[in-house]
């Protein structure tokens, strides 16, 4: 990738969209300039250290916290009986239900440890090492309980027959959410379409498991809270510090004018920072009562066993076509793991799935269940795609599944089955409006970028001569919904709050410009971003630039940054700032310029009187806003501007991925030939930042189909709980990919654009899973259950069954062959 | 308490140090070098890889006390004169960094790897790498920095 860096006169700007650029926030994060909230220390600072409940399940009966309270340098020791209602109850922002099952939260447990790794008391003390050493004094007295740990056995518990994760709730069920397209005139029954397909068509019944993921940013949570100011002030390591303001005032009853919450260089997030979690609480409530500055960084350990985890599913999928593979309906019985708690919107997040099982198909009749189930294991949440990534495995699964059925290339069936470049804006049956997209056109570049024909043809051919080393082709043409969210629709779903941006442009009498988001940016490169778009608007330099952002008081409103939305929310809240900001300019330079309002033209940053070559740049007329010293009547001294802007609709990015993986027949091994995707995103603000958000997104994505899994024993220890046993990819594991993409314009953003940061990872996962199956199914396999690690790969060749992966039909079907029946149907 | 003599970044420094102060402790807590992150607990993450007398160390796997006398570089006395090293300036070039927080190790790793290897195929970077996890960038542009570094434009 190159940059051309052409000069710039005053009238030939380069423009910033579609442009290179390199990062402005890189010059910092190369030399070690950074503000990692860890890095922060404040004269007097104390030190917290976590007590964590070993067990999963255990009520505690006692906790002698005096060895700890005199050891050196320790300033005192709280259990959660002690803090009591002084540490409130952590938020749920999305109950699903009316009726949901959400136990209260206290952020140090009180009288029962609800998973292994929930904090039972918290040591204060002068530094961090002696807050751990004093934390090993702590003496809990535990009495064990039944823990509830597997899914489908909570499901399945009650009262009588146990384990329950809260015994008192009398069930480990939370909340059952059901879509039905016959109930909301989307389209038809589904269990007629089911019914009429078992009698002469193709019913394909399915179970797929979404193993449980830890979203794994580089830098461990840590939060410092300063209360020696007239506001408490709160550095954290999050991804949502506007919603986190507004729910520790909320919670804990401070005046939110008393709260700054600040969001300095955040190393990743991924969805797993958008929590609220119960060390932010515990770290506010502490610094208020001790009036001292706290600190409290996790250690790896911790953050694996205590921050969120994702996915976690159980999903039934019935899907009926008619002969031909016409898809007829789909039904979808989902069982959602919320871990001991229900998390900030942990209930909602297999919910967002909902809308997307139908993915770019047009299928008539759709029905899609979800019940959330409490156990206890740490709490479930967003991780990169929520929702989304679960329903289009699920589906494009069940594509390659229906193909082989029918006898002809994944592809064609779901050319056959996909809504046409022709017949948007399309309403789903899942009652969304696609407003554009082209799936031929990302799917035949994307063909041609991997080489298909040959590749197939490859496959045949290593088939034929019995090859132990056979050829797999995956498919994923994946669409999602991003850019969360047009506000009506989240408060029709009961979400807590709306789905708005906010941003305001402040001209600087030098001429420069600071640009405030509501966003926050933890590694998407919003700095450079967001300053090609300003500079694109407002005709000045990209350099000339600054964008603020994370910090409650200079960003004063946000909703804060996941579900890809950053970009299409954010960005049209720029677009709105700096369109108001040129209105605001006009009646100045008019007075300026002696002419009428009416006659001011704005191009390239110059106002100018229309038919003649009088003018002013924008700088100008913000130095003359400035000084103040003439300016007209009725009108403010000042070039700035605020918007606020409520999104439309969701946008719908998509592309096709084609994965080639060669499987080892006699070991099980899979190793990754190629990946290339073709992805369709709308306008590109800046195509060397998006293809680095696609390519870390596919390695996500590829890490749930070969490699991760959060996994705990019978007792609810979490096994996983270190590098050593979490697979978290490294570069010798993965490969290059070829990346390109197909451009269908967003109709309801300015620009055009459409959402990046998930995409890869929603659509990488089905492509690697359906290209492991590809090339073993001609030996009667039809699943691997995620991770597809060798050993089941191996097992499922010599005849030991999936993995656990169960039930799949047992009777795969035979393989297609391509030669005859590629572009047979449509 | 053991004192200590040692050279990081250029400068000469001298400390009174716990036992198990860790060397990456040292370089945040003691001479505020922040520069240098911690990323895990297992040595699995290299985030806080410098150099020890010119050759990488994870310095969460090192006792301060074990750099008594000893030259140590972190990322932040890689750049001189204000120019940037060239491999700092590869990653930025490249594009090999979203978040930032396994950069200062990677970077750390990848000058390591090109005095080691000044002219590595992808497969030997990656190998090279092994010991350093991204979450944000797949590799890809991290991969494509170092052959960058190296002069071999893949």
């Amino acid at each position: 990738m190159t940059t051309t860096e052409v000069s710039t006169s005053s009238n030939t700007k380069t423009p910033e969209i579609g442009r290179d650029r390199r990062r402005k926030e890189d010059q910092r994060l190369i030399t070690g300039r950074t503000q990692w909230t860890d890095n922060i220390t404040l004269p007097g600072m104390l030190h917290l250290a976590m007590v964590r409940s070993p067990f999963a399940h255990a009520t505690i009966t006692n906790i002698d916290t005096s060895a700890a309270k005199t050891a050196t340098n320790v300033v005192t020791v709280v259990t959660g009986a002690e803090l009591g209602e002084e540490q409130g109850s952590l938020p749920n922002a999305w109950p699903i239900t009316p009726d949901q099952k959400a136990p209260a939260h206290p952020p140090v447990a009180i009288d029962r440890a609800t998973f292994a790794g929930e904090i039972v008391a918290v040591v204060v003390a002068r530094s961090a090492a002696e807050a751990r050493d004093a934390a090993e004094l702590v003496d809990v007295d535990y009495d064990e309980l039944p823990a509830a740990v597997d899914l489908k056995e909570a499901l399945a518990a009650d009262a009588d027959h146990g384990p329950l994760a809260h015994p008192d709730l009398g069930t480990n069920k939370s909340a059952l959410w059901i879509f039905d397209s016959a109930e909301a005139g989307t389209g038809g029954d589904v269990d007629e379409a089911i019914d009429k397909a078992r009698n002469g068509g193709i019913v394909i019944e399915r179970e797929y498991r979404q193993q449980r993921l830890i979203p794994a940013f580089m830098e461990p949570r840590s939060v410092v809270v300063d209360p020696t100011g007239e506001q408490v002030t709160m550095w954290s390591a999050t991804q949502v510090p506007h919603i986190l303001r507004f729910l520790l005032a909320a919670v804990l009853g401070i005046p939110e004018s008393k709260l700054r919450v600040i969001a300095p260089d955040v190393g990743g997030g991924f969805g797993g920072k958008l929590q609220t979690t119960p060390e932010e609480f515990i770290a506010m409530v502490l610094a208020r009562r001790l009036t001292k500055p706290v600190k409290y960084t996790e250690t790896r350990s911790e953050s694996l066993m205590a921050a969120h985890h994702g996915r976690d599913q159980w999903q039934k999928l019935t899907l009926a076509a008619d002969e031909a593979g016409n898809v007829t309906g789909l039904k979808v019985e989902l069982t959602a793991d919320l871990g001991s708690h229900v998390a900030l919107i942990g209930g909602g997040v297999p919910v967002l799935g909902a809308f997307m099982y139908n993915s770019i198909y047009k299928f008539p009749a759709y029905q899609f269940n979800c019940q959330t189930v409490l156990t206890n294991k740490a709490w479930t949440d967003a991780y990169r795609g929520a929702g989304r990534p679960e329903a289009t495995y699920a589906i494009e699964r069940l594509m390659d599944e229906l193909a082989a059925e029918v006898g002809v290339d994944p592809l064609v069936i779901r050319k056959q089955n996909w809504i046409n470049a022709d017949e948007f804006p399309f309403t789903s049956v899942a009652g969304l409006e696609y407003d554009s997209g082209d799936y031929d056109a990302a799917t035949e570049r994307a063909k041609e970028m991997l080489g298909y024909d040959d590749l197939r043809a490859e496959q045949k051919q290593r088939r034929e001569a019995g090859d132990p080393v056979q050829l797999g082709i995956g498919v994923s043409t994946f669409t999602e919904m991003c850019g969360l969210a047009p506000s009506r629709v989240l408060g029709s779903l009961d979400y807590g709050a709306g789905g708005w941006e906010h941003a305001s442009v402040r001209m600087l009498p030098t001429g420069k410009v600071e640009l405030v988001t509501g966003v926050t940016a933890h590694g998407q490169g919003h700095h450079t971003a967001f300053s090609q778009i300003v500079a694109d608007r407002l005709g000045v330099d990209f350099e000339d630039v600054e964008v603020l952002h994370g910090d409650t008081a200079i960003a004063s409103k946000g909703m804060d940054t996941y579900g890809s939305r950053s970009l299409v929310v954010g960005g049209e809240a720029i677009i709105k700032a700096t369109d108001k900001v040129i209105e605001k300019a006009k009646p100045i330079a008019a007075h300026l310029l002696e002419a009428s309002v009416d006659d001011i033209e704005f191009e390239a940053g110059r106002f100018s009187v229309r038919g003649t070559d009088q003018g002013m740049a924008i700088g100008e007329i913000a130095l003359a806003a400035f000084a103040a010293h003439d300016y007209p009547e009725g009108i403010e001294p000042n070039l700035n501007s605020e918007a606020t802007y409520d999104p439309v609709n969701f946008n719908f990015p998509h592309g096709t991925h084609l994965c080639a993986v060669e499987v080892d027949t006699e070991t099980g091994a899979i190793k990754m030939r190629k990946y290339v995707c073709c992805d369709d995103i709308g306008t590109i603000i800046n195509p060397m930042i998006v293809a680095g958000q696609v390519h870390g997104g596919l390695v996500q994505g590829i890490a749930q189909a070969l490699w991760e899994e959060a996994v705990y024993d019978d007792a609810g220890t979490l096994v996983s709980g270190s590098f050593v046993d979490y697979l978290l990819p490294t570069a010798a594991d993965t490969i290059s990919f070829e990346t390109d993409h197909t451009t269908s314009p967003s109709l309801t953003n300015t620009l055009g654009t459409k959402g990046v940061g998930e995409a890869g990872t929603i659509a990488s996962t089905p492509a690697v899973v359906n290209a492991v199956v590809d090339a073993i199914r001609h030996l009667g396999i039809n699943d691997i259950q995620m991770p597809c690690t060798p050993e089941r790969v191996w097992k499922a060749i010599n005849g030991a069954g999936a993995g656990g992966a169960e039930p799949t039909v047992p009777d795969a079907a035979p393989h297609f062959d391509h030669d005859s029946n590629q572009g047979a149907r449509q | 308490m053991t004192k200590i003599e040692l050279t990081v970044d250029g400068a000469r420094v001298s400390d009174e140090v716990e036992p198990r102060m860790l060397l990456v402790q040292y370089l945040r807590e003691k001479l505020g070098k922040t520069g240098t992150v911690v990323g895990c607990d297992t040595s699995n993450c290299g985030a806080c890889t410098v150099h020890l007398d010119g050759r990488s160390v994870k310095s969460c796997n090192v006792l301060a006390v074990q750099a008594d006398g000893a030259e140590v570089t972190t990322v932040e006395g890689l750049a001189q004169d204000g120019e940037l090293h060239k491999v700092q300036e590869a990653f930025r070039e490249c594009h090999g960094l979203q978040c930032g927080f396994c950069t200062p190790g990677m970077i750390m790793q990848t000058i390591d790897l090109l005095n080691e290897n000044p002219d590595p195929t992808e497969d030997e970077v990656r190998h090279g790498l092994e010991g350093n996890l991204c979450r944000c960038t797949g590799y890809h542009n991290i991969v494509k920095s170092v052959l960058h570094a190296a002069g071999v434009e893949s």
